[in-house]
């Protein structure tokens, strides 16, 4: 490969390896275990990965959470509410042991309990949305860059053609038409259907292209061709041999997704267009935050930085990951 | 390059078919699966049943969807009349209709608000393309140096903040806390330079940040995955200057991926600037299409839904034509 021919001494990292390694028999590594050895040596990309974690428990234990440490995310605490300016009585928004983040201006909601709230509508938008984003790119983009001709024509030109696109209109006026009740569904779950498949299905040209290429370069590598010529059918080999190689980028475009559509997730809230009220969204709490942040910053301080620490945290992870699947890394 | 040229306006011309055609259709189509009706959005809550057979066959709601497409793209490009019973209104071309809420025609409401996010855009692209490649440039070359990790941290900091966040801290800060701006609604650059200064500088600052940080990221990736090709040992090994390599150059390749993305982000952009422009209570063009949206005025969001995609395809176009400026190796067929 190109290896940089210049100062590399200064950019190999300690023989750690080579120092551990003499005492035990040279025993193969997978792929996976490279990636995972790499991994574990990145302290950054594992802290990522820790206050992920942290986040989906948060979500998943969100009633026991809240049962515990704060008051029900609809509860109304007007008395906790200066009536004159409407912003939460005592400094930082009315934080104390009974309200850790405060409480919401005007009807003196619970910040903290909204919060842990809005980290379900958050995670589970921007989980599922992804899925729904690679199953399809990563399927069309492999057929795409598998079969060639007039289907890798068709799929390119509707990539091409979704990316054209202006997807922030387009999904707060697809979520504005839909009805507020659907195949049994009411309010917030109807809501997030939608925003879960247009926000995924926005999304699948991104991963669809990185596959499309990914899969082209591979088409054309020995191992495959020694498998077509011991007879392989075009789906043996696209399932047995293309398929393992192409996970590591969905796996790292996977991870990266996931940020961009929590992001997305608020930016819709923020415009109206996501959960309804009273269900908690980050974004929501924001654009509520815009006429009175100059009088209680708090309240637009804290769902900010959870926005902040939770796409952080999925970014480091992601980036991590990336660099621990590079083949061509140390 | 003719033909490659035609061949590419011929793309232009389909995308915009297929998108009008999906728009028309989720906003015209829709509406019937789910039982509301466009002439009572046209009129509102309080009419007669008169009245509102009076506004079908005015605004063709009438016809069958195919037929309202296609006097929909004839208003376009040759105008239309909009017969009102006793009296015909004509809408000259570009005739995108009339809004349904203040009856303005949407070709005339697009013109006006086609500054706001054009100053927002254009003046936010110039600082982030020189901020975001020139750090990216200094952090690839001071590889693992404070330096580098400094502008990563703040880059990654950057691209996870949403820009309705730092769009109320920007001004939290300057504003508020030190008193060095203040905070404006948009002023035209005709009438007072200096205010219309003053209205964008935070704006600008906070779009530009965003996108600095992601252009500072991609920069340094791909000025290390340059800096390690073998035409650049060859440039060092004839003896040219650091300098040279580095600008004549490892620069040169490192651009062509950004100008892919600068072609993209700005064609978005200029479509309106959504939530920038609601941030900051611009008059903009994203601002229209989403108070259109919630008021379910319908040729106001088919208006600049279409505007905004030709933007980013012309975008796309203007692009690769400057790919065989940019990159020798580029041959336009």
């Amino acid at each position: 490969m190109t290896a940089p021919l210049h100062d590399t001494s200064a950019e190999t990292p300690a023989p750690v390896s080579v120092a551990d390694v003499p005492a035990k028999a040279i025993e193969g590594r997978s792929p996976g275990r490279i990636a995972w050895m790499r991994l574990k040596r990145d302290k950054v990309a594992l802290t990522g990965g820790m206050v992920v974690i942290l986040l989906i428990l948060v979500a998943v234990f969100a009633p026991q959470i809240v049962s515990v440490l704060g008051h029900p995310p609809n509860e109304f605490h007007e008395d906790l509410i200066d009536p004159d300016l409407g912003t939460p009585i005592g400094s930082f928004g009315g934080m104390s042991s009974e309200h850790l983040l405060g409480v919401e201006p005007t009807n003196g909601r619970d910040v903290f309990s909204r919060i842990v709230y809005g980290a379900r509508i958050s995670l589970v938008v921007a989980f599922l949305a992804a899925f729904v984003s690679v199953a399809i790119g990563s399927f069309l983009g492999a057929l795409a860059g598998f079969l060639g001709g007039w289907v890798d024509g068709l799929i390119s030109r509707t990539m091409d053609l979704l990316l054209a696109f202006p997807q922030l209109l387009f999904t707060i006026a697809l979520v504005s038409v839909v009805p507020n009740s659907l195949w049994g569904f009411e309010g917030s779950g109807v809501r997030m259907g939608v925003l879960i498949v247009v926000i995924g299905f926005f999304g699948w040209p991104y991963i669809g292209r990185i596959v499309r290429g990914q899969t082209i370069s591979l088409r054309e590598r020995e191992y495959v061709e020694a498998a077509r010529s011991l007879g392989a059918g075009r789906g043996y080999i696209l399932v047995k041999e293309l398929l393992p190689n192409l996970v590591a980028p969905i796996l790292v475009y996977a991870t990266l997704i996931i940020p961009t559509n929590i992001l997305t997730e608020a930016a819709l809230s923020f415009l109206g267009a996501g959960v309804k009220p009273p269900t908690a969204s980050w974004g929501k709490m924001l654009s509520d935050a815009v006429p009175i942040y100059q009088d209680d910053p708090m309240y637009m301080v804290v769902p900010g930085m959870t926005i902040f620490i939770t796409v952080l945290a999925f970014n480091l992870f992601g980036d991590g990951l990336r660099d621990a699947l590079d083949p061509k890394g140390s | 390059m003719l033909v490659y040229l035609i061949r590419r306006l011929f793309n232009v011309a389909a995308t915009l078919l297929v998108v009008s055609v999906v728009t028309f259709g989720i906003f015209f189509a829709v509406p019937k699966i789910t039982g509301s009706d466009p002439a009572l959005m046209y009129a509102g809550r309080e009419t007669n049943e008169t009245a509102l057979a009076g506004i079908r066959v005015k605004m063709g709601f009438d016809k069958p969807i195919s037929e309202q497409y296609l006097t929909f793209v004839k208003g376009i490009f040759v105008g239309r009349d909009y017969d009102g019973g006793t009296e015909t209104t004509h809408c000259e071309a570009p005739c995108f209709g009339y809004s349904f809420k203040t009856e303005a025609p949407v070709w005339e409401t697009m013109v006006d608000r086609m500054p706001v996010t054009l100053s927002l855009a254009l003046g936010a692209a110039v600082i982030w393309v020189l901020a975001g490649v020139a750090t990216g440039v200094v952090s690839a070359l001071k590889r693992r140096t404070a330096v580098d990790r400094t502008v990563m941290v703040g880059a990654l900091a950057g691209v996870s903040l949403p820009i309705f966040f730092t769009g109320m801290v920007a001004p939290a800060i300057f504003v508020y806390s030190l008193g060095w701006l203040d905070v404006s609604n948009y002023k035209p650059l005709t009438e007072d330079p200096g205010a219309w200064l003053n209205s964008l500088i935070l704006p600008w600052i906070t779009l530009a940040f965003l996108f600095a940080a992601t252009y500072a990221r991609i920069t340094r990736a791909t000025m290390l995955e340059v800096l390690g090709e073998d035409y650049i040992r060859t440039a060092r090994a004839k003896g040219l200057k650091e300098g040279v390599v580095i600008r004549k150059h490892a620069l040169r390749s490192t651009l062509t991926p950004i100008v892919t993305m600068f072609g993209l982000d700005l064609g978005g952009l200029l479509g309106g600037a959504v939530l920038t422009e609601t941030t900051f209570n611009f008059q903009g063009l994203g601002t229209a299409a989403v108070a259109a949206i919630g008021q379910g005025d319908l040729p106001v969001i088919m208006g600049v839904t279409l505007l905004a995609a030709l933007f980013v395809v012309m975008a796309n176009l203007i692009v690769d034509l400057l790919y065989a400026v940019i990159d020798p190796r580029v041959r336009l067929t």
